[in-house]
This record gives structure tokens, sequence and C-alpha cells, in this order.
């Protein structure tokens, strides 16, 4: 049991080391001459040479990628090249900004899709069901800046009920925040909320098959006590577990709708460090999200375990 | 004249299959149940008998539908009832005890939660009452220390004590009639007479009918006032349990009494093993084994070892049985023969060469001198896979077969253990529970295996299926000099074919000796328990057998 627990702690360690190579082997040393690459064709030949030093590209790859590491555990990310800011300190405003729309949609998508998938499971291949099968191919096939686009062209531009770019949080007022986050919010709802559906009503369909459910049928109990006190409680590991992994793709998932609209947050950090060739921030952003990304994965892993039938090999 | 309780009339019912559509499995049943009595359904799996035993309740599987006819009770027809009419009827006028309380108990909700929840959602009694009623009706079912195993999960209680369980929750809401589905059947011949006794006294108590659906004729003779034998979805023959027991009237009926195993005579049996003493194909020496606790969530002691040092050795093309109650460790054993579990001390040794614990870790040939057939064919086939899939894998693994001299190899397996070829190409699904099971055998014998271990294969088949097999296995031992390890709680097959008997009792091993000697001289005490258990086909028997019990 808690071996298990170690077992995958130990796996995602080893990916986050994995990307870590990634990240760098695709930042620092694939491009051949890194300084060319951040400055251009047009650089001189002084501001490359200068530039090589500040990077101390002189050094072996290998020498370099640990010293990159060893800055990052130690929360030494380096300065950005464009502004010459702190990288730490850049990252901090706009990873709260992206948790804080993840956050909120998280709190509003988890209980609504775990809702609805569960109403799918209670009428299965009925009306409901059939409408949300639809519906949540159909949402899950368009992509998420479409989805936005969509949804600003609506709400922000006809209706004009909400903002349709987000430059600066409004933290002292939480009620106008939730406001002004709706369209970004509403579009991350999307993206993972049918795939929990299907997932929720898949695990619950699942439980929902077994002798104990028949049994609690013949025993004369009602529809909605089956599903809620003899099914879900059976499911709530599968559940749990996909939830987790929605939550991961949220927080790393975001990069596309923070673009659409202009959300200060780690995604749009991130892409316009790419456009400025940012290298510094280009990685640690890369690193974080792909931290984030594997510490949920870990999360839904644990709660798979935790959560596996009681006596599912008892003997 | 009384009124009869249930009355079924004309009753057919409809299966759909994906390749013949609507096919009729029950047809044009007509029974009645009066007030008091035990009316058993018998017949072969697949027979229909539970089908029409869940009519009684209003229901009908999924995958099925009514095709006509009436159930009614006391007078007024359920199958017309309304939904919620049903919901409220359910549980309170019938009941319905499953086969396998393992799997029709809830893992997550308590015991004491699932008996008293039926009682307080028909409204019956407030939960505080229920509750006290609950700790009642464990009571009268013989369980121990209700008040504790009340706050308990089904799973940290015994197959004997699950099966009460289910008994005590179906009993919960004071019903008329009980639908009792082979509850008896998953349970070892010493819990099954128990368990047995318990049921038949808690209908006399609660003053209830029921429906007993069950597939040995033996255990039915014990408890049920009439018979009904059912073949291929029709009652081919009905009448009072003496009257079906001893003047059967229909050459089915015949069939299932002549399938019955009794214990042979001690004199008929083996006194010493026949077998050369060469070297042993399997020998274990001295093995400790252990479950760890599958969550943090489980409350309790520590595990402790399921076995306590057991040692034996199997000698070529000899029948080794292992027998003991549910529990004892018979099947843990397998396991760490087979490398499915690792032993905690001690050793396995293959023709006196020790073998890795794990089977990830043993060499080609070791793992093909073990093959194991399991209890349930059903879960170990892979659905998805034709039987030439499944008997042909072991042929590519362990001799690298091409694709034609696999397909020729199927066949004679097949035909080995006396399938037609053409069922080559059939899923699992597509075959009866007992030829999926020879199945399963021909897959053991495609390694040519020196030692086959069967894990209580035959007790989800039944009688008739169980008895070709056994002649099967008996044949095959003769041809091939295949050693078995015989993993079961069936004495009465055991005696049959087994050439040496380990007794296992709490994780010991505590009498290993030639059949005969074991079974004549029963020497142990719990071996004569375990013999005394093997139910006979007389009136009375449970009675006198359980009397017996009491003097010892």
């Amino acid at each position: 049991m808690l071996n298990l627990i170690t077992r995958r702690l130990f796996f995602a360690l080893l990916a986050l080391f994995a990307t870590s190579v990634i990240v760098f082997a695709a930042t620092e040393v694939l491009p051949g001459d890194v300084a060319q690459a951040i400055l251009g064709q047009e650089a001189t030949p002084e501001l490359l040479k200068s530039l090589r030093q500040e990077l101390g590209l002189n050094r072996s790859p290998v020498e370099r990628y640990f010293s990159w590491l060893g800055g990052f555990v130690t929360g030494d990310l380096g300065h950005s090249l464009a502004s010459k800011a702190d990288v730490l300190q850049t990252i901090k405003p706009r990873l709260a900004n992206t948790l804080a729309l993840a956050a909120y949609a998280a709190i509003v998508a988890v209980p609504l899709s775990v809702l609805l998938g569960i109403i799918c499971a209670a009428y299965p291949n009925r009306l409901i069901d059939r409408i949300f099968s639809v519906v949540s191919v159909f949402i899950v096939s368009i992509p998420e800046f479409v989805v936005g686009l969509l949804l600003v062209s609506v709400f922000a531009v006809q209706l004009r009920w909400f903002p349709a770019v987000v430059v600066r949080l409004n933290w002292s007022e939480p009620l106008s925040l939730l406001v002004q986050l709706m369209l970004p919010m509403l579009t991350l709802l999307c993206t993972i909320v049918a795939h929990t559906v299907r997932m929720t009503r898949a695990a619950l369909l699942d439980v929902l098959s077994m002798p104990y459910i028949e049994m609690a049928l013949l025993k004369g109990m009602s529809r909605w006590r089956i599903i809620l006190r003899h099914g879900l409680p059976n499911a709530i590991g599968p559940i749990a577990s996909v939830v987790a992994l929605n939550l991961g793709y949220l927080v790393s998932g975001v990069a596309l709708v923070e673009v659409v609209f202009a959300y200060p947050g780690l995604g749009r950090l991130m892409v316009d460090s790419i456009s400025y060739r940012d290298l510094p921030l280009i990685q640690a952003t890369a690193m974080i999200m792909c931290l984030m990304f594997i510490i949920f994965n870990l999360i839904a892993d644990i709660l798979a375990v935790l959560f596996k039938p009681r006596g599912a090999s008892v003997r | 004249m009384t009124k009869p309780l249930l009355e079924v009339r004309r009753l057919t019912i409809e299966a759909f299959q994906p390749e013949t559509g609507w096919r009729k499995v029950v047809h044009d049943v007509s029974f009645d149940v009066f007030p008091g009595e035990v009316v058993a359904l018998i017949g072969e799996s697949g027979g229909g008998k539970t089908t029409i035993g869940l009519t009684a309740l209003g229901y009908v599987r999924p995958g099925m539908r009514l095709a006509g006819g009436k159930v009614l009770f006391n007078g007024e027809n359920i199958l017309s009832f309304s939904q919620e009419r049903l919901r409220l009827f359910r549980g309170a006028s019938v009941a319905y005890v499953a086969q396998s309380a393992s799997a029709a108990l809830n893992p997550s909700i308590t015991i004491g939660n699932q008996i008293s929840e039926g009682i307080v959602q028909h409204g019956l009694m407030s939960a505080a009452d229920a509750k006290r009623r609950t700790l009642e009706l464990l009571k009268a079912l013989s369980l121990p220390d209700p008040p504790h195993l009340a706050m308990r999960y089904p799973q940290e209680t015994s197959g004997g004590q699950q099966q009460r369980v289910m008994t005590a929750m179906s009993l919960s809401c004071g019903p008329r009639l009980l639908v009792l589905d082979e509850p008896t059947t998953a349970l070892d011949v010493t819990t099954q007479m128990q368990v047995l006794k318990t049921i038949k006294d808690a209908l006399k108590e609660f003053d209830a009918s029921a429906i007993y659906v069950s597939h040995d004729l033996a255990v039915v003779s014990q408890i049920a006032t009439r018979i009904l034998v059912l073949r291929n979805g029709r009652i081919v023959e009905a009448g009072d349990t003496f009257d079906v027991l001893e003047r059967p009237s229909h050459e089915y009926t015949r069939a299932l009494r002549a399938a019955v195993r009794k214990l042979p005579h001690v004199e008929d049996l083996p006194q010493q093993r026949t077998v050369a003493r060469s070297e042993p194909s399997v020998s274990v020496k001295n093995v400790r084994a252990t479950y760890d606790n599958p969550s943090i969530f489980r409350r309790g002691p520590a595990p402790a070892d399921v076995l306590h040092g057991v040692s034996l050795d199997v000698y070529p093309g000899e029948v080794l049985a292992v027998v003991g109650e549910s529990g004892s460790g018979k099947s843990t054993l397998a396991r760490v023969i087979a490398g499915l579990h690792s032993a905690r001390e001690g050793k396995v040794l293959f023709r006196g060469q020790a073998v890795s614990s794990r089977a990830s870790r043993r060499s080609k040939e070791c793992l093909k001198s073990v093959q194991i057939v399991f209890q349930s064919p059903e879960q170990a086939l892979n659905p998805r896979a034709t039987v030439a899939q499944a008997i042909g894998r072991p042929l590519a693994f362990y001799f690298g077969m091409s694709r034609s001299d696999r397909r020729r190899r199927v066949e004679e397996l097949l035909e080995m253990v006396g399938i037609p070829p053409e069922y080559a190409d059939k899923y699992p699904k597509e075959m009866s529970g007992g030829e999926r099971q020879r199945v399963a055998i021909a897959r053991a014998l495609a390694a040519e295996p020196s030692v086959i271990i069967c894990d209580e294969f035959l007790s989800a088949l039944d009688t008739i299926v169980a008895a070709q097999i056994v002649d099967l296995m008996k044949s095959l031992r003769d041809r091939l000099g295949t050693a078995y390890i015989f993993i079961s709680h069936d004495l009465a097959t055991v005696a049959d074919i087994a050439d040496r008997v380990a007794v296992m009792q709490h994780g010991r091993v505590v009498e290993l000796a030639a059949i005969g000697e074991v079974f004549g001289a029963r020497r142990h005490q719990y071996t004569a328990e375990l013999i005394r258990s093997v139910p006979e086909m007389r009136l009375g028997w449970l009675e006198s057998a359980l009397s017996g019990v009491a003097g010892t």
C-alpha cells in the first residue's frame, strides 16, 4: 500500500527529471547556436559574443544543464533576458493568476460534471443521456480558442454581459472578479466538463452493473437511493482520479485560453517569452507547467490506489 | 383448502442473444407456492431456475423480457404493478437471497446498515428500532457477537457469515415468501450444512414460505417440501420431495439423482498410495504466507499468516487432493506453488530444484511444468479471445509452434477434452459453463505440464457436468501421467478421484495420507466432521448429521 505510493512518487520524480532534460535540450541544445537563435539573423558579432559570455555557452551542455538544474532546485531561476527581472519574481503573480482561474473553473466544473455524470448514469441511453453524449462530443471537437472567441462574440460583443479581455485582476473586489473571469472560466469549463462527465458516467455504470446493485433493487430501494447510497461510494475512486487528471489539464492547458483573453497568467507569459526568445523564462514556465501536470497526475494515481474498492483482494 | 401464496401461470420469458435474437428460455411454466411450503426449483445451470425465481419479485433481468403469463401474489398480478408499488412490494412481501453473498452485499456499507436500511426505507420502523431489530435478526441466524458484527463490512467476514447476513437481510421486513438462489452452493460442506440448518429454522421461525433454487438434489432434499425439476426452461417433473427422490418418473430426474455423489465405502478406496515413490514433481517445504492489508482504510488487526508452515510432496501421476473449509489456506497454497503469491518463508521445489517464489522470475521450463485451472472459467478465459487463441497462446509461448501447427494441436487438445474441433473459433460466451471449463483444461494441457493445479474447478458446475469432467480428468491422468493437485471441498468427488488427501484447517495440514486411510480411520476430528458433512440424499439427513456433530 505505502509501498505503492512511494513507487508512484519515485516515478513522478523520474518523470520530472526527464521533463527537465527535454526542456533543457529543446531550448539550449537543439537550436545549435543559442545566442544566434535568441538574437536572430541580424545580430552583430559583438552582441553574439557578449550574449554567449552571459549564457556561459562556452561550457559543455552537460555542465550547463546541471548548473541550470541546480539553480532550479534551489529556487534560482535566473534573470529574464528581455527585462533583466528575476524570473521567480516575474512568474509568481502570473502563477497566482493562472491558479485563480483554474480554481474558479474547477470549483464550478467538478460538481457540475459529477452531477451530470450521475444523471447520465441514472438514465443510461435515455433521452437526457443521449442529448448529453452528442453535445459533449460536439464541444470536445471544437478547439478552446474557437469556443473562447464564440463566447466573446456572444456574451461580450453582442450581449455585453462580461468583459472580453482581462488585463488586470481586480483582487480587491472578489465579486466583480468572478464576473471579470466569467468568459475564460466558461471556456475552460467546456474543455474539461465533457470528459469528466463521460468518465463519471462510465465509472458509475460499471458499479451499477454489480450484483449488489441488483440486490438493492430487489430489497425495494428507490432508484436514487441505489445510485447515491449503493453505487456512488463504490465509484468514488475512478471518479476522483479522473477529476485530478482534469485539474492537471486545467493548470497546464490554459495557455491558449489565456492568449485568447489576453489574461495575465502563466500560459500567456510562456507564449510571450517564446516570442521574445527569452530563454530563462521559457524554461521556467515550461518546467512549472510540467510540474503541475505531474503533481495532479500523482494525486490521481494515489487517489485511485486509496479508493480501490475495499476488500478487492481480501482472502 | 388454503389459498396459494404465489401462483405462477403459463410464464414464458425470452432472452436476447446477438446471433439468434429473442429466444425462449422459460416455456409456459405454471406452479403454486402455498403458505409454509418450500418449493425447490432444480435443474442444470442455464435451465431458467433463477429467471423463474426472480419473477416472484416482479423482476426480469436486463436482456430478458416477459413474453407471456402471470405471477399472482395473494391473487394480484405483480407483473402489472407500477414501479413504486413494486418497490414497496420487493423486500417487504417477497425477498431475495442471492447465490454469492460476497458479490451481493455492498462492500462499502456496514452489515448493520445494509440490513436496517430495508426496514427504514419501507417505512416499517424508526432507525433506532430498525437497529434493534437488526441485532435480533443477526442473533436469530446464529451469528456471533451481533453488535460488533453489525459495524463491520461484509468482506471482513467469512463466506458462511456473509450468507447468513444476507438471509437476515432478506427476513428484515418480514416477507411472506423468500426466493433463495443457490444459497449454499458457494460454501464448503461443513458451513453448508450449518447454513442450511439456519435457513430451515429461520423459515419456520419467521413463518415464511420459500422458493429454493438449486442444482443439488441432496441439499434440496433436506429443506424442500416439493420439488420441480426444470430442464431447458420447462418443468419436466413435479411432486412431493419424497416422491421425486424415491420414484423419479422423468429420465432427467434420474440422471440428476445418479449424479449426486456419495462417499464410497472405505473398503473400496486405495489404502496405500499406488504410485511409485519416485522423485516428487512438486515439493512444498515449510511454507508460510500472509496477505497485506489491501487498503489503509481497512481497520482491524494486522494480517495473520494464512499458511503456517505447510509441507507436502506431489508425485508424478498421482492425484493429491487438498480439502478443507474456505479460509483454510487451500487456494493460497495453490497460488504459492504457481508463483502467483510469494511465500513469506519456506521453499517450493520442482523436481528437487528450488524455484523462485514469483512466477515472473521463473524459467520458461519451470512455468510450463505447473499449470492452474481456476474455479471460474468465465473469469479465467479472456472474453475477447477465441478458443483457438486461448489454447494457442501457451503453444506459441512454450513450444514456438507455427500457426498451422498450433491449429492442428488445438484441435487435438479439444478432442482430448471432448469438445468438437469446430469450437476452435468460438468465443467463451458462446459456450456453456462446462464447455468453458473443458477449454480451460485444454489450455492447461497445452503446456504439457507435469502438474495441474485444479482450484475448486468443479464447484461452479452442476452435478452432471461435474461428473463428466471428473471422468475426463481420470482418463487424462491415465493417458498422460499428469499429476494433479485437486483443491476441493467436495469430499465425494475427492474420494472418487484422489490417491492421497491433505486435510487443511486454519492454514495447517492436519492430516496427509492415502485416501482410504484418511476416510477409513478418521483419525483427526476435523476430518471426521468434513466427512459427516457430505450431504446425503435422504430425508432427515441434515438433522441426524448435525446431532452427530453435537455429539462429538
